[in-house]
């Protein structure tokens, strides 16, 4: 076999002896990469990219996309429309024109692998400067940033003279300040310092502290005083704003952990903070809310982005309602016994996660990030901030608020306030408040659906997800103060603050045993939490 | 694995615990399975039973072993250390299985260890682990650290041009003393200290904002850098997610995981690891007749042409056939006998070569290079010329360097070559 392919790249290449058209000269060079290792394929590319046909850059970017592949028949190169179509759609690489639908099999890739990625997503990129798309060839020069070299430098120093949109040309004008960097003459180096100072990126600020570094005999590795000057400065600048943002983006990191912290501890100030009830399955009735939105996923898997929304009134539904049962069939035998009640939603949370294993299987469940999701916001060039972790911020305070509203502003909260605060008083002025006692609770599970949700697009979604959030969230009610919501918001937000600023110098895991131990403290001097409940209520039901 | 099967074998282990000494306890080889079914480590353990389970039938239909039937026990540790060691004692004491196998955390086989020497039982040990051991009563079939986290370490340095390095680690035994490991080796191939960056982070970890943003800034320095993960089970999906939200391509950064393969994937939404490595012994993406064949029996057994196969998977799957040769060598099921056979046996492995039993009770294996696929599968970018012999004990740690382990020749495990004494096994 090997011999044959030999043989046959023999015979091509002797052809293109004789044959000079440009067509032949590109369909042997494509010829060779079935057998071609990594190194042999870069070398490829750049022949293929080199050879000016029409047809080069339509190659490459199937290349890079992974639909180059090689018939085993005759070991023809082809391009397919897509690779996770039923069947294939070849294309002819060399004119492009369609060559037929035929079945998968019989097809080898043209595999890939990192670096040749890389390189092949700079190559492409020299050839979409020159796309109408302003947005294109803003994407192709900050590709040709990544490796700068003599001939890139070409090509973006005569796309400047002609680049209309502003952006593409200041990222351009960027490049050749780097390049100027190079070169030997000190004015030039000063003008594109300038030109840099105000580009906050890391790869600048490597660049320019270059200059201040001093080669092994002790000299400077830049001759030139000025330059060394203004780069030092330059630097300075750089790391001055940088440090601000960085400082800047730990405090989100720290709201976002908060975030998380709070709503999964919210429902349970639900539960255990206003009714007193000590749940151990709320870590379940979360890892509930984060099955349903991946059964809502396997519902609508045309509308991913979709589902997300959908299967958060979902959760709510699913996990309330596995709450009103808990609550009317065990919970509500339990009133007032906190160690038996303990035990028994310990033993229904066992149940619980057994019974997702039984239905779902032990394996983790693939929940998938819808686009909108994921991503990042890039506010500057120093800061950008994760869409998923945003959303959930924002989730979390509309969750906090419509809870708020629900308490505060309706029948429902009115009772539920009323209930907690003497329940036989209420029940006395005629509400109901066995009723009251599963809403209340139905209540709280399905906020802990909720969280769910937020949850399967942050982690796994298996049988243990409750499990791994459960102390996290009797630990933020206890903190914040028991049967106080806003104690719940604050305290969680400062314990994730607390984390992430001290994360970077003790490592993840001091920082929590840090955060544990100060909390054991604090509960010491004040064993109502952050904010204690005042008066009568809070002597117990 | 269906549950009638489970219940048939439940009832089979009852029955013969009940009834001790009937006719049918004779005329069987007992096999013991230590796997967990429930509890955290249920999501791996679970498919490495019904390996075994699949391994037995198929022996079975062959006619069994010297004319006898195997039966498996099966026995649920919980993923709970020691119930692996009151476990594990059933196993030997009561039930007096002639072969376990099982263990996945290096926690567990460290906690059955002494129970094995002891009873002088046999343990099958089929996951990737950190080294520095070798027991008389237990074959290592996983990848010691020198034929999984080496060879990576080789690909990204010299096929890559990695010069900066990020091994970041769950926080216990297997991710600890392998970073040792390489953090000597870089050291030993000349990379400063300064490009090297070790982390820790705990059980479940899944908040990684800090240290993605941590490993972006360690990698915008403009040398390559790569990160070498050792982070185990669950807290690798955030940590991916968070790596893609970031906008940290495997381009740029690649990560290589010791611990991720196509069971971990099927569990995920791989997008976002798409490019990223992985080091196995094995991939199930490895097309020779023998993984095809075995990759078939598996779905047809398991009932599901979605189950996928994996690393560890084939490392029970030359183990217990390991074993079958050496019952067959040895005639009879006897510890001490299987253990005489088996140095020097060959077994063909699944991805076309021939895993050897070595003296030290480790294997030989060929070590693939994976890049992920948004199909959850693995395109194989590197691999070893021909395969690596396991060295117990790594020749990169000053402590272990002069320590060798063999098991035909010297009769240890922990011989010091220096000052030539035996010192046994050494648990910590």
């Amino acid at each position: 076999m090997l011999v044959l392919v030999a043989l046959c790249l023999a015979l091509s290449s002797g052809i293109t002896v004789f044959a000079q058209t440009p067509d032949e000269t590109l369909r042997s060079t494509l010829g060779t990469l079935r057998e071609a290792s990594f190194p042999d394929k870069e070398a490829t590319v750049a022949t293929i990219a080199d050879s000016g046909h029409p047809g080069a850059p339509f190659i490459l970017t199937a290349f890079l996309e992974d639909r180059l592949y090689s018939r085993d028949s005759d070991l023809a190169i082809v391009i397919v429309k897509s690779g996770e179509t039923e069947t294939f759609d070849l294309v002819d690489p060399l004119t492009q024109a369609d060559a037929g639908n035929v079945p998968k099999d019989g097809f080898t890739k043209i595999g890939t692998n990192n670096r040749l990625r890389r390189v092949l997503r700079t190559t492409v990129a020299r050839f979409t400067l020159a796309s109408p798309d302003a947005a294109v060839r803003l994407s192709a020069v900050q590709n040709m940033l990544r490796s700068l070299d003599d001939q890139t430098m070409d090509l973006l120093r005569a796309r400047a003279a002609i680049e209309t949109d502003a952006a593409v040309k200041d990222e351009i004008e960027i490049g050749l300040a780097m390049s100027s960097l190079d070169s030997g003459d000190a004015a030039a180096k000063l003008v594109a310092i300038d030109r840099l100072s105000d580009r906050v990126t890391t790869d600048v600020r490597n660049r320019l502290a270059a200059f201040l570094e001093k080669n092994p005999d002790g000299s400077f590795v830049e001759a030139d005083d000025k330059v060394r000057a203004a780069a030092a400065s330059a630097v300075a600048h750089i790391d001055n704003v940088r440090s601000f943002y960085s400082g800047v983006e730990t405090l989100f990191f720290g709201l976002s952990l908060g975030s998380v912290l709070v709503l999964v501890a919210i429902g349970l100030a639900i539960t255990f903070g206003v009714m007193g009830v000590i749940n151990m399955a709320h870590g379940e009735l979360m890892m509930l809310g984060a099955y349903t939105t991946y059964v809502t996923q396997l519902l609508m898997p045309d509308s991913i982005g979709l589902s997300i929304l959908v299967s958060i009134p979902a959760a709510f539904v699913v996990s309330g309602l596995a709450g009103v049962i808990l609550e009317r069939t065990v919970i509500r035998f339990l009133y007032g016994r906190p160690l038996e009640t303990l035990l028994a939603t310990y033993g229904v949370s066992l149940i619980l996660q057994q019974t997702v294993r039984s239905v779902f299987s032990a394996n983790n469940r693939a929940v998938e990030t819808p686009a909108w999701l994921s991503g990042t916001w890039q506010i500057n060039q120093a800061l950008a901030i994760t869409n998923n972790r945003l959303y959930i911020v924002l989730f979390t305070m509309l969750v906090f608020a419509l809870l708020l509203a629900v308490l505060k502003r309706t029948r429902l909260g009115l009772d539920i306030r009323a209930v907690a605060q003497n329940r036989s008083m209420a029940r006395a002025m005629g509400i109901r408040t066995q009723r009251v006692d599963a809403m209340t609770f139905g209540l709280g599970s399905g906020i802990a659906g909720m969280a769910g949700v937020a949850l399967s697009q942050l982690t796994n979604v298996g049988p243990n997800l409750g499990q791994s959030y459960i102390i996290d969230s009797f630990m933020v009610v206890v903190f914040g103060g028991v049967g106080n919501l806003w104690g719940t918001f604050i305290g969680g937000m400062s314990m994730g603050v607390v984390n992430k600023l001290l994360e970077p110098y003790a490592g993840a895991v001091l920082a929590k045993i840090v955060v544990l131990v100060a909390l054991i403290l604090f509960i010491q001097r004040r064993p109502r939490g952050l904010f204690p409940q005042q008066g009568r209520s809070a002597e117990g039901h | 694995m269906n549950r009638r099967q489970l219940l048939l074998t439940a009832a089979g282990v009852a029955a013969s615990l009940a009834l001790p000494g009937l006719a049918s306890a004779q005329n069987t080889i007992k096999v013991g399975i230590l796997h967990s079914l429930s509890g955290t480590m249920a999501i791996s353990e679970t498919t490495l039973k019904d390996t075994i389970l699949m391994m037995i039938d198929e022996q079975n239909k062959k006619g069994g072993l010297l004319g006898k039937k195997l039966e498996a026990v099966v026995v649920d540790p919980a993923s709970d250390w020691p119930l692996f060691a009151e476990k594990a004692t059933q196993l030997l004491e009561k039930d007096k299985v002639s072969v376990v196998f099982g263990c996945w955390t290096s926690v567990s086989r460290k906690s059955v260890l002494p129970v094995f020497e002891k009873n002088n039982g046999l343990l099958f040990y089929p996951v990737q682990y950190e080294g520095e051991e070798s027991s008389k009563n237990v074959i290592y079939t996983g990848a010691a650290p020198n034929q999984q986290a080496i060879p990576a370490v080789d690909y990204l340095m010299k096929d890559l041009g990695v010069k900066r390095w990020v091994l970041e680690g769950t926080d216990y035994v297997y991710p600890r003393t392998t970073n040792k490991i390489l953090e000597a080796y870089l050291l030993s191939k000349g990379v400063p200290a300064a490009d090297i960056s070790i982390n820790y982070t705990p059980f479940g970890h899944s908040d990684w904002q800090t240290r993605v943003a941590a490993i972006k800034r360690f990698g915008a320095t403009g040398k390559k850098t790569a990160v070498v993960s050792t982070i185990n089970g669950d807290a690798n999906v955030p940590f991916y997610k968070e790596l893609g939200n970031q906008k940290v391509s495997a381009e740029d950064i690649p990560v290589v995981a010791f611990s991720v393969g196509e069971e971990e994937l099927s569990g995920l939404d791989a997008k976002p690891l798409v490019g990223h490595l992985a080091a196995w012994n094995y991939f199930q993406s490895i097309t020779t007749p023998a993984n095809t064949a075995f990759i078939n029996t598996w779905k047809m057994y398991i009932k599901n042409a979605k189950r996928t196969t994996n690393d560890p998977m084939e490392a029970h799957y030359v183990g217990f056939n390991l074993w079958v040769k050496a019952v067959q060598k040895a005639g009879s099921a006897d510890v001490e006998k299987v253990l005489a056979a088996l140095p020097g046996l060959e077994t063909p492995n699944l991805t076309g070569g021939i895993a050897k039993m070595l003296p030290n009770h480790h294997i030989t294996k060929p070590v693939y290079i994976g890049e992920v696929r948004a199909d959850g599968q693995f395109d194989i970018v590197w691999k070893t010329p021909g395969t690596v012999p396991g060295d117990a004990w790594s020749d990169f740690l000053p402590t272990s360097k002069p320590i060798e382990a063999d098991w035909v020749a010297l009769k240890c495990g922990n011989y010091n070559t220096t000052t030539k004494v035996c010192s046994g096994q050494n648990y910590k």
